[in-house]
């Protein structure tokens, strides 16, 4: 029994990640003619080429760019949306909770399609065309409801009288929210931030329509179809895999260290 | 109090963001352009020299000699470039469709004429690539690139001569055929073997083309566009139709593969040409580019790198000598006179096509309806599961 079980749980991992052995394994193909599928030797050539390639490396930049600006600031609104819902009522809580939840439930192409629909209407007075401000614009708003759902746990684990404590021996609401109110959330803020960021960085369906004349990474890797996907597309996963496999190894560590008791009030602000 | 503090906060937090992306947007759009102009090209992808292989970095080069800086993009079908230009998300300076795609474009005002005295260089296009069926008086367009369809085949399994596209039909090589995965080249193949137009009205010739491709899909291993690479090239599937201008690359890998246009029927040949959308802010530099793409020596390069063929006999006297000689690039005048292009088909007709299409790689009508069952059961099942859990809740609440 232990064996088929076993058998089972080597066959799960086996399906889940067969596919990115095999690109990470292409990635070191010594192949001339971009061949995917037949073996010629190892070399690091695709790796040399893909900091060769300009369009590839503007989209590379492209999509950190606005991972790492949609990411701040999906955590600061986030978090400052946090605080105040976790302030409401029962009823106006959950009424708000429900509304900001249901982006992530509504699937990626309504909410690209909506939001290009409105960022061309919006385009139409303010003279701007679709391009990196609305690609910023729209990954904030799919980040959103994720920080606002990692921040919140920890503010109702969070004693609601130390805000009061603080204020109590002397600091004023702005010093007692950021010498009090946030380290004690900082792990929620941080995993949030994190997320925010991986998801930006995974996100093509609403950059599709939201781009405008600006080309991300996956879009770019997709307009290859016609013709074939480059190794350097392999060399660049593998690189990029690594990245969020990392992020996903601080998430994880992190959670865990939450997790143990006595330790997540007191020393869970470091990372 | 408070409010009016978090709303000039949010407002804060607004304006700082803008003004930084204008600047990293800016700044990399000064670094390019010196004259301050820069035009937003979308191509297919991989479809242009960027500088591999010592190949000529065309968009850089234009950038040197010009000044003007090239924010390039790409996609990979003309329906995505379509939708995109149709949205007005974008704002684009120089598109290149392929040929049924600019008729359409055409017809629905979405691209404009050209000012040809800014492109002395469209001169060098030979003739017999002018006032194509797409755009009969040659106003609109300068092509680009153009090539035929043939059949890859696998030389060690398939031994007899390939000059019918009806050897995709045949039982002894059941399982190792592929087909293309869009509509038009799919039912061009089933349209061709049975005498027919590409462009046909009829849509009863459409429904026959669609029993055709329904017969050979039990033969098909797969719908596949450019996993025909792997899969050719691995063994895996030894019989497909593809674009000839990809074909070196196939060839080159694996020695095994052939490459033949059949000659029996006819087949398809088609251009990809470079236009200026009506909603284009930038034409005269649109007009520069396009004829800077044009100069035979930029066009030799390109089509160097890239692999389709240049409509340009200046350009292709530039080219490897044994790259001019070969058929897989340009094919005897006999196959091109026997082949035909793509036009833009009536609303009726596409929708039709569409449906067709849908049916075919689904296997056979009834299939929406069983969808429609199943996602209602689903729904169902969902509705079901909310109810219990809120009624559920609101028991506990009480």
């Amino acid at each position: 029994m232990k064996a088929l079980s076993r058998l089972y749980a080597f066959l799960v991992f086996l399906f889940l990640y067969a596919p990115i052995a095999v690109l990470v394994v292409f990635s070191f193909n010594d192949s001339a003619t971009k061949s995917r599928s037949v073996w010629s030797g190892f070399s690091l050539r695709w790796y040399q080429r893909l900091f060769g390639d300009r369009m590839l490396l503007d989209a590379l930049s492209n999509t950190l760019l606005i991972a790492v600006a949609a990411a701040v600031a999906a955590t600061v609104l986030g978090t400052a949306a946090a605080i105040g819902i976790n302030g409401m009522n029962r009823w106006a809580k959950r009424f708000v909770m429900n509304v900001t939840n249901f982006p992530m439930v509504n699937p990626d192409i309504v909410t690209g399609v909506s939001l290009m629909l409105l960022f061309v209407f919006a385009s139409r007075f303010l003279g701007n065309s679709l391009g990196m401000a609305s690609l910023i614009l729209a990954h904030i708003t799919f980040c959103l409801p994720y920080v606002i759902l990692s921040v919140m746990p920890k503010l109702r684990q969070m004693d609601p009288n130390l805000y009061e404590a603080a204020q109590d021996l002397g600091c004023n609401p702005f010093s007692a929210f950021f010498r009090v109110v946030l380290p004690e959330v900082l792990p929620g803020v941080v995993t949030g931030l994190i997320m925010a960021f991986t998801l930006s960085i995974d996100d093509f369906v609403i950059s599709y329509f939201t781009s405008g004349t600006t080309q991300t990474l996956p879009i770019f890797i997709y307009s290859m179809t016609r013709k074939r996907v480059s190794p350097e597309i392999n060399a660049l996963s593998t690189l990029l895999f690594g990245a969020i496999l990392a992020l996903l190894l601080v998430i994880n560590v992190r959670l865990s260290r939450d997790k143990k008791p006595g330790k997540a009030e007191t020393g869970g602000i470091g990372i | 109090m408070k409010r009016t503090i978090a709303a000039l906060l949010v407002f804060a937090l607004l304006t700082a963001f803008e003004p930084a992306v204008q600047a990293a947007q800016t700044g990399r759009e000064a670094s390019a352009a010196p004259s301050g102009v820069t035009i937003n090209v979308y191509n297919w992808g991989e479809y242009i020299a960027n500088g591999e292989d010592g190949s000529m970095d065309v968009n850089a080069e234009f950038t040197r000699r010009t000044g003007i800086g090239v924010n390039y993009t790409t996609f990979e079908d003309n329906e995505s470039m379509y939708s995109k230009i149709v949205s007005g998300g974008a704002s684009y300076d120089v598109i290149f469709p392929s040929d049924y795609m600019i008729s359409r474009m055409i017809a629905e005002r979405l691209v404009q004429k050209l000012d040809f005295r800014n492109v002395p260089n469209a001169g060098y296009i030979d003739k017999a690539y002018r006032n194509l069926q797409y755009d009969p008086k040659n106003e609109y367009s300068v092509p680009y690139a153009w090539g035929v369809v043939g059949i890859f085949y696998n030389k060690k399994y398939v031994k007899e001569p390939v000059n019918s596209w009806s050897i995709l039909w045949n039982e002894k090589y059941a399982g190792k055929i592929l087909m293309f995965d869009n509509p038009r080249d799919a039912f061009g193949i089933a349209q061709k073997l049975l005498g027919y137009s590409f462009n046909s009205t009829d849509p009863r010739e459409w429904d026959s083309a669609a029993a055709l491709l329904e017969e050979q899909k039990p033969l098909v291993q797969a719908y596949v566009m450019d996993q025909i690479f792997d899969k050719m090239s691995s063994g895996e599937a030894w019989l497909a139709p593809y674009y000839a201008g990809d074909a070196a690359t196939l060839v080159d890998e694996n020695p095994d593969i052939g490459f033949a246009v059949p000659t029996k029927e006819g087949t398809n040949f088609f251009v990809d040409a470079m236009c200026v959308p009506s909603s284009a802010k930038h034409k005269k530099e649109a007009e520069a580019y396009i004829n800077f793409l044009c100069d035979p020596e930029v066009a030799a390069a390109n089509m160097d790198y890239v692999g389709y063929s240049t409509p340009e006999s200046a350009a292709k006297k530039l080219l490897p000598k044994e790259t001019q000689e070969n058929p897989l690039y340009y094919p005897p005048k006999a196959i091109v006179d026997k082949s035909e292009v793509y036009v833009n088909l009536p609303q009726d007709i596409s929708l039709r096509i569409d449906s067709l299409w849908a049916q075919v790689k689904m296997g056979g009508a009834g299939q929406s309806g069983t969808l429609v069952a199943v996602l209602a059961g689903f729904l169902l099942v969902y509705i079901g599961i909310v109810v219990c859990k809120k009624i559920k809740r609101r028991r506990e609440l009480r």
